[in-house]
Parts: C-alpha cells; sequence; structure tokens
C-alpha cells in the first residue's frame, strides 16, 4: 500500500462521490465500482470483483454494501466501515433535506419528468454493470448457460433467487462451470 | 425496482399510523428487516413498517419510496433515514439508519476476512464463479424487467438514452461522473420535449 496517501481516505471520497452519481440505486454504480476498483487503481482483479459482487448477493442486506467487501480489501477494517459509510451518509442527508422541503405541497410537474428522465440512464447503468460482470463470469459455454437459464428463470418465475445461488454454487464445486 | 410500489398499496385501507416508535425500536426493527431481508430489503421493509407495525400508510410507504428512488444513492438506505426522521426527528432517522446498515455490514466484514484469508482455495473460487454467474443472470432478469414498460410504451427516446449510456459506460468505460453530467440533463431535455409535443 501507497505509504503517501492514506487509502482510507482515498475510499471515503472515492466512494461518497460515487454515491451522488447512483442515480437508480446501489447496482447502478457497479459499473464505475468496477472500473475504480480494478482498472484505475487495482484494489483487486476483476475475477476477484466478481466474487465480491457474488458474495453481496448472497449476504443479507442492502445490495450497497459490496461497498464494504471493497473498502475492506483495501484497508481492512476502517477501510470497510469508511467505504459504507462514504457511500451511505451523503445521500440519506441529502434525502432527508429534500424530503423536509418537499412536504410542504408541491405542484410542479417537474420531479414526474426527472424522475422519468433518469429511469432510462439507471437501467443503461445497470444493463453496463451485468455487461461487464459477465466479462468476467461468462467465459465458458457452461457459464453462459447458467446465466442464460438463471436469468430466464428470474424472469418468468417467482424462483426464490436462493435456490439458483445454490444450484450455481453446487455446479461450480463441482467443476462443471 | 418501479414495479415494487404497487402489491401492498391495493391492500384495502387500514387504519395506518399508531403510536411513534422509541429511537430503540426503530433501531431494532430496521436491524431485523435488513438481516431477514434475503434478496431484497425492500420487501421486507414494506412487511414491517406498513402491515406488521403500521408506522406508516401503504400509500405514505410508497410516497417516501419514490422520493428515496428519484434521489441518487442507495435507495432503501435513504428512505430509512427519511422515514425514521420523519417518526422521532434525526435521532430516529439515525437509528433507522445506523439499524439497517451496521449489523449487515459486521456479518459482510467477516466474511471480507474469510474472503481475504481463504479466497485463494480452488474449491471456494471455483464454487464462487457458479454463484456469480446466477447473479449476473438475476441482474440480466431485473435490467430487462425495467426495460419492459419502455418497450411496452415505445418509449423510443427513453431506449436511445439508455443504449446510449449502456454502450459509453459498459463498453468504451468512461467515467460516470462525466457520463453523467452530459446525460441527464440531455434526458430531461429530451423527456421534456416529448411531453411538451405529446400534450400540444
Amino acid at each position: 500500500m501507497n505509504p503517501n496517501s492514506n487509502p482510507v481516505w482515498t475510499l471515503v471520497w472515492t466512494f461518497g462521490l460515487m454515491s451522488l452519481f447512483a442515480v437508480g440505486g446501489a447496482n447502478a454504480a457497479i459499473p464505475e465500482m468496477q472500473r475504480i476498483a480494478v482498472d484505475v487503481r487495482h484494489w483487486m482483479t476483476d475475477k476477484q470483483f466478481s466474487d465480491i459482487y457474488a458474495i453481496s448477493q448472497l449476504s443479507p442486506g442492502p445490495n450497497v454494501l459490496i461497498v464494504t467487501l471493497i473498502g475492506y480489501a483495501v484497508a481492512g477494517i476502517a477501510g470497510a466501515i469508511a467505504a459504507t459509510f462514504a457511500m451511505c451518509l451523503p445521500t440519506a442527508i441529502l434525502a432527508y433535506g429534500v424530503s423536509r422541503l418537499l412536504s410542504r405541497q408541491s405542484t410542479s410537474r417537474w420531479p414526474a419528468i426527472i424522475q422519468a428522465a433518469l429511469v432510462p440512464l439507471s437501467i443503461g447503468l445497470m444493463g453496463a454493470g451485468a455487461l461487464i460482470l459477465a466479462q468476467t463470469t461468462d467465459r465458458s459455454l457452461v457459464a453462459a448457460f447458467v446465466t442464460g437459464v438463471a436469468a430466464v428463470l428470474a424472469s418468468a418465475t417467482k424462483v426464490n433467487p436462493f435456490w439458483m445461488f445454490l444450484a450455481g454454487g453446487i455446479l461450480g464445486f463441482a467443476g462443471v462451470i | 425496482m418501479l414495479s415494487d410500489s404497487s402489491p401492498a398499496a391495493a391492500s384495502a385501507p387500514a387504519p395506518p399510523t399508531s403510536a411513534p416508535p422509541s429511537v430503540i425500536a426503530l433501531f431494532l426493527a430496521f436491524a431485523k428487516m435488513s438481516v431477514a431481508g434475503f434478496g431484497g430489503v425492500l420487501y421486507w421493509a414494506r412487511r414491517a413498517i406498513v402491515d406488521q407495525h403500521r408506522w406508516m400508510s401503504a400509500d405514505e410507504f410508497n410516497q417516501t419510496y419514490a422520493l428515496c428512488h428519484f434521489l441518487p444513492g442507495p435507495n432503501i438506505v435513504n428512505l430509512s433515514m427519511v422515514f425514521g426522521a420523519r417518526l422521532r426527528g434525526i435521532a430516529g432517522g439515525i437509528a433507522a439508519f445506523t439499524g439497517l446498515l451496521v449489523p449487515p455490514m459486521l456479518i459482510m466484514t467477516v466474511l471480507a476476512a474469510i474472503y481475504a484469508r481463504y479466497g485463494e482455495i480452488d474449491a471456494l473460487r471455483r464454487t464462487l464463479a457458479g454463484v456469480s454467474c446466477a447473479a449476473v443472470g438475476l441482474l440480466i432478469a431485473n435490467v430487462l424487467r425495467m426495460m419492459a414498460p419502455l418497450v411496452r410504451r415505445r418509449d423510443l427516446a427513453g431506449l436511445v438514452m439508455l443504449a446510449i449510456v449502456f454502450v459509453i459506460i459498459g463498453l468504451v468505460r468512461w467515467p460516470m461522473p462525466a457520463v453523467l453530467l452530459a446525460a441527464i440533463p440531455l434526458s430531461i431535455a429530451v423527456t421534456f420535449a416529448v411531453r411538451h409535443k405529446g400534450s400540444a
């Protein structure tokens, strides 16, 4: 670790800034997290990033806690805490402030327009995240097939995601993927 | 995401608000819904806040969630702060926020330590690779589900904006802040123009 710059502060400003651009929630920020953690700062490999994504999906709590795992990889427990609060606190305070302002009755149609304008952007970001993760995870035909089956099952049925994770994990453990 | 805001709203108008909870009760309730919530906290949050404790009516919950969804950042985390503060002021906001985040953060930290120690073991690597495959499939399904209304409405402007962001972020890999600083005003202008034309 570079002793000249404290990695905890790097985490704080990196995720603090990122949170303000996470339109549509944590999953929209996956591409940016991967770009910074893997390409820009070399905190981890792309395989480790997709591992971390899998772990964050397997554990309870909000999706955003993938940043806890990134923070830990960078700077241990202090990094885990710093990354989590940097990603969560600024926008929570912003939401609190805006909710106070909006408690006055508003008839403006701008909020609806802005919301409608943001939805395609957040879907595009999430799609980019799926593409980036797939480039790491789906390097074999079998792996791509498993991803495809999971996508179809999750779209067309109400199967609990847990069973898909379990099936994927078992296939991976068995060396099939 | 958006489709999540309808189901509970359909239930009969129940008498909504009971007495506001204590700060400790808020912390515990959010801690519980956070660690109970495999596959998304939103479902459990709605259940606890609207159905179980009756701290908010379904409509109030939907309005609060819509606000938090519209603002940047993790929606459910924003909701915890807004909701807690509405019931118990800033202390309530902090209680709900920390209740939601701290317990799963501790679990995640333990998992991170295990991964740092054993992540190179081959069986674990293979297993996680398999889980990743399924997780990516779920993410794709989520994207398709959110796209469906745009396709159904033939929202060409929205689909073009979606495709532009997808290509520039996913393939060209430009930094997100720079892309969004251009894409957000552009998308708002396009949305406004389309609606203006539609209503004129």
